[in-house]
């Protein structure tokens, strides 16, 4: 706090955003200097890319500010913010894989000599960029399809600042990068510091926030909480920070603890591409809510377990017995269900009745000709039972809400009798009231007698809802929780401050 | 990073030269066992003419594949384009300039009808110039029943049959035609842009590239080619043929030349030196079942096969390099 910090770069001054009635962002003030690293953290879903697509154009504020160097700016769209000097390195590349690093970095103003390419000029001028901020190793003349993760990310970092940006947007940088990675992107952060760019850096590690920034600013909620020097803040605080949020919501009682039902389903030690040594149980009568932050692999485990990107090491037994998994076929044959979380392009097909995408997984499962009549009647009754409201069976489900279409996939689920149920974020975009009633409807499946496994986000509904919990981390268990823990707890398992269970 | 992303991108020859040799040599002993000779003066200058014709199509048809479009209609730009050509010079030799400026200008203009109704009106290029390829059907065959026209004496002679050695006239204006367009991609910002257009739309927009009018002008482009094509077979013909494009296939013919080539059909990938490539493969296949007097539907079959084959190993490689 003792030198005075020079003229900000950015300035943004009560910036506020709502989406159809839903306020993402309110009164949020942030500012950055050149030079700087400025750490942005929060939950999922606490505002940070709304804010940062504000910085870089993608949106405009409904309320508020925004300088750049010294003037008030309106960014009409990301070119314009990109010309102003607003540089965005998305957590997905913004490449083109059969194209050279030179062409990638000067796509859109290649250099050109009496109205030609230049494509010497382009490579001596890539090259220099490169080598400014040390990355001699890297070929200008590589197919970026070539390159691996941290190799594009350098390439994205010279394409932003071949346009002179004096800003630059860094989104979960090191999400895709691994470990050793991690520490080349470290010296290239400094680097750029040095040049006197300024940084906005988006991350939901609090470890290389602390490596890295100067300040560090808490968003919760659409709000800011708090912007502190990183110096004198603790992991702690900042978690604290982070959640620490009223219980408000009710949700139905959860199962008895001390009564636990058979195990349904287990999982030792497995694995795939993007999970190790994974172990948990399912029990019959018990919600087990899976915690974490995006990408962490709860999606993943999730589909494992439904066959969809099986397991390729370990070991799952249902209901004792050894199974192999192998595709969504093999899953539902064996009873299990899966309420996936993209639910537009995963769970309905938006221009089918309410009716067939209810009878989608019956149909796909039993032999076609036997039983129509039989099933029809039984997913009507379903489709009753669960309250879906439509004009009709036969409305086109597109037309529904959100929480209505929800409720349509569980009955398509139902229909199959399954013991074993997956949820991914059942919640999500899902108004309140509609929200209680799948609470209500998961929990009243646990208690007659199915096993559920619920991931989710909204840690209230984590907490509300789960038996137990499990809390995930880079695609590994970062350790279980019991029923009544907080959301403190769970948030320094899934950001790592605490040692994991099993290491 | 492993040694081997430090390596340079090299354009990789494409595979259709190997496989064009292989036609030849494995077309030529068969075509000596029959007793023929598949490298004699007619049938090699038959080739290049066949390959002249569907060429020019097809290097068009590549600038907009690249792009990530498509045009269905260079066939009956073709048609059209020999009417156009064998009216206008009506047999005189003085309309040869005026009538190729004509050809160019209204198949230009059906290029820039295609191009914005890809990108202004959001129609799927695949509907969009079918559409106008049976507008144009339309009109011809509401117009004409049969060749009409003639094409100027002086055009006959040099374009339609004029040759140096074995090579026509025809082949050189292709070969002109590949290098400029593999010049405008390789050394020009319209190029770049429509490689990354058809590469990754979003990752092109937002880095600067006016989409919309990269893509009409490859649309144009694409229809100046056909029209230039039709300008050729109006000299080898004599006068305007009102089906002589759809008859020859050349709106498949050319796509399927293109992807033989190795250009990606969703566009992003490839070039026109592996299109000419392609061209000649077909060509050459037809010049081999013509000497083998081979049943014309057996030919067809074989292409069919090939253009399979052709796909299915270019869709393996992508699979590896993804792995």
């Amino acid at each position: 706090m003792s030198d005075p910090r020079p003229v900000p770069l950015l300035t943004l001054r009560g910036i506020g955003k709502s989406f159809l009635g839903v306020r993402v962002l309110d009164g949020v003030d942030l500012d950055v200097a050149p030079g700087e690293v400025h750490a942005v953290v929060g939950e999922n879903g606490a505002g940070k890319s709304t804010l940062m697509k504000i910085v870089s154009g993608g949106y405009t504020p409904d309320e508020g500010t925004v300088e750049f160097a010294g003037e008030p700016r309106t960014f009409r769209g990301p070119r314009d913010a990109q010309r102003a000097g607003v540089g965005i390195i998305h957590q997905e590349f913004n490449l083109l894989p059969e194209r050279t690093v030179a062409e990638n970095v000067y796509l859109g103003h290649e250099p050109v000599r009496r109205g030609l390419v230049d494509r010497r000029g382009m490579l001596d001028r890539t090259r220099q960029l490169l080598a400014s901020i040390g990355e001699t190793a890297l070929p200008a003349d590589a197919r970026v399809g070539q390159l691996g993760v941290a190799q594009q990310q350098v390439v994205e970092i010279a394409k932003a600042l071949a346009l002179d940006a004096r800003l630059l947007i860094m989104d979960e940088p090191t999400a895709a990068l691994a470990d050793h990675e991690v520490e080349l992107l470290y010296g290239l952060v400094r680097r750029l510091q040095e040049r006197g760019i300024g940084l906005l850096y988006v991350s939901h590690r609090l470890a290389e926030v602390f490596d890295l920034s100067g300040r560090i600013t808490v968003l919760k909620d659409g709000r800011r909480v708090t912007t502190v020097d990183t110096a004198d803040a603790t992991a702690d605080e900042l978690v604290r920070h982070m959640v620490g949020r009223e219980l408000s919501s009710y949700y139905p009682d959860r199962a008895d603890a001390d009564d636990p039902g058979p195990v349904r389903l287990s999982v030792r030690d497995a694995g795939n591409r993007k999970l190790r040594g994974v172990s948990l149980e399912l029990r019959a009568g018990q919600v087990l809510g899976i915690g974490g932050l995006q990408g962490s692999g709860r999606s993943a485990l999730a589909r494992a377990l439904f066959g969809v990107s099986p397991f390729s090491t370990g070991e799952v037994t249902l209901a004792g017995k050894p199974v192999r998994l192998r595709s969504p076929r093999a899953a539902m044959r064996a009873g299990i269900a899966y309420v996936t979380e993209d639910r537009k392009a995963e769970g309905i097909v938006p221009r089918q009745s309410v009716l067939d995408n209810a009878l989608l997984a019956s149909r796909a499962v039993f032999a076609a000709r036997s039983g129509h009549a039989a099933r029809t009647e039984r997913v009507r009754e379903l489709l009753a039972a669960v309250e879906v409201r439509a004009a009709g069976d036969d409305q086109e489900i597109r037309f529904l809400s959100g929480g209505n279409q929800q409720k349509v996939v569980l009955a398509r689920w139902l229909a199959l009798n399954p013991r074993i149920l997956l949820f991914d974020e059942p919640t999500r975009g899902i108004d309140v009231g509609a929200k209680s009633a799948i609470h209500n409807l998961i929990r009243r499946l646990a208690q007659d007698g199915a096993a559920v496994l619920m991931i989710s986000s909204d840690l209230p509904e984590l907490l509300g809802m789960s038996d137990r919990i499990v809390v995930m981390r880079d695609g590994r268990i970062a350790g279980e929780l019991p029923a009544g823990a907080t959301e403190e707890d769970v948030m320094a398992l899934a950001v790592g401050t605490v040692r994991e269970a099993a290491a | 990073m492993s040694a081997l992303s430090l390596l340079p991108a090299r354009r990789p020859v494409p595979g259709v030269f190997v496989a064009l040799t292989l036609t030849l040599a494995i077309g030529w002993l068969v075509v000596l066992l029959d007793g023929g000779q598949l490298f004699n003066q007619s049938t090699t200058v038959s080739l290049l003419h066949v390959a002249a014709g569907l060429g020019l199509v097809a290097v068009g048809q590549t600038l907009v594949i690249l792009g990530g479009s498509l045009d269905l209609s260079v066939a009956y730009v073709i048609s059209l384009s020999t009417l156009v050509a064998a009216e206008t010079m009506n047999g005189s030799d003085g309309a040869v300039l005026p009538a190729i400026g004509l050809v160019l200008a209204v198949s230009a203009g059906i290029g820039l009808f295609n191009g914005l109704l890809v990108t202004k009106l959001r129609v799927n290029a695949f509907i969009a110039t079918l559409g106008v390829g049976l507008l144009l059907k339309g009109y011809l065959d509401n117009g004409y029943d049969g060749p009409a026209g003639t094409t100027a004496p002086s055009l006959v002679q040099s374009l339609g049959y004029q040759r140096v050695g074995p090579v026509p006239v025809s082949f050189l204006l292709l070969v002109a035609v590949t290098a400029a367009a593999w010049f405008a991609l390789s050394r020009t910002r319209f190029g770049h842009h429509l490689i990354a257009v058809g590469g990754d739309p979003e990752v092109a927009r937002l880095s600067g590239v006016r989409n919309d009018r990269v893509l009409v002008t490859a649309h144009m482009l694409c229809s100046m080619c056909a029209g230039l094509a039709g300008i050729y077979l109006a000299s080898r013909l004599g006068s305007g043929a009102p089906r002589v494009g759809t008859e020859g296939l050349y709106d498949l013919e050319s796509i399927a030349a293109v992807v033989i080539g190795g250009t990606a059909l969703a566009g992003g990938r490839g070039g026109v030196v592996g299109t000419v490539g392609g061209v000649l493969l077909l060509a050459s296949i037809d010049a081999i079942f013509n000497q083998l007097e081979v049943d014309a539907f057996f030919k067809q079959v074989i292409r069919g096969a090939i253009i399979i084959a052709a796909v299915a190993v270019y869709a393996r490689r992508a699979m590896r390099k993804a792995a």
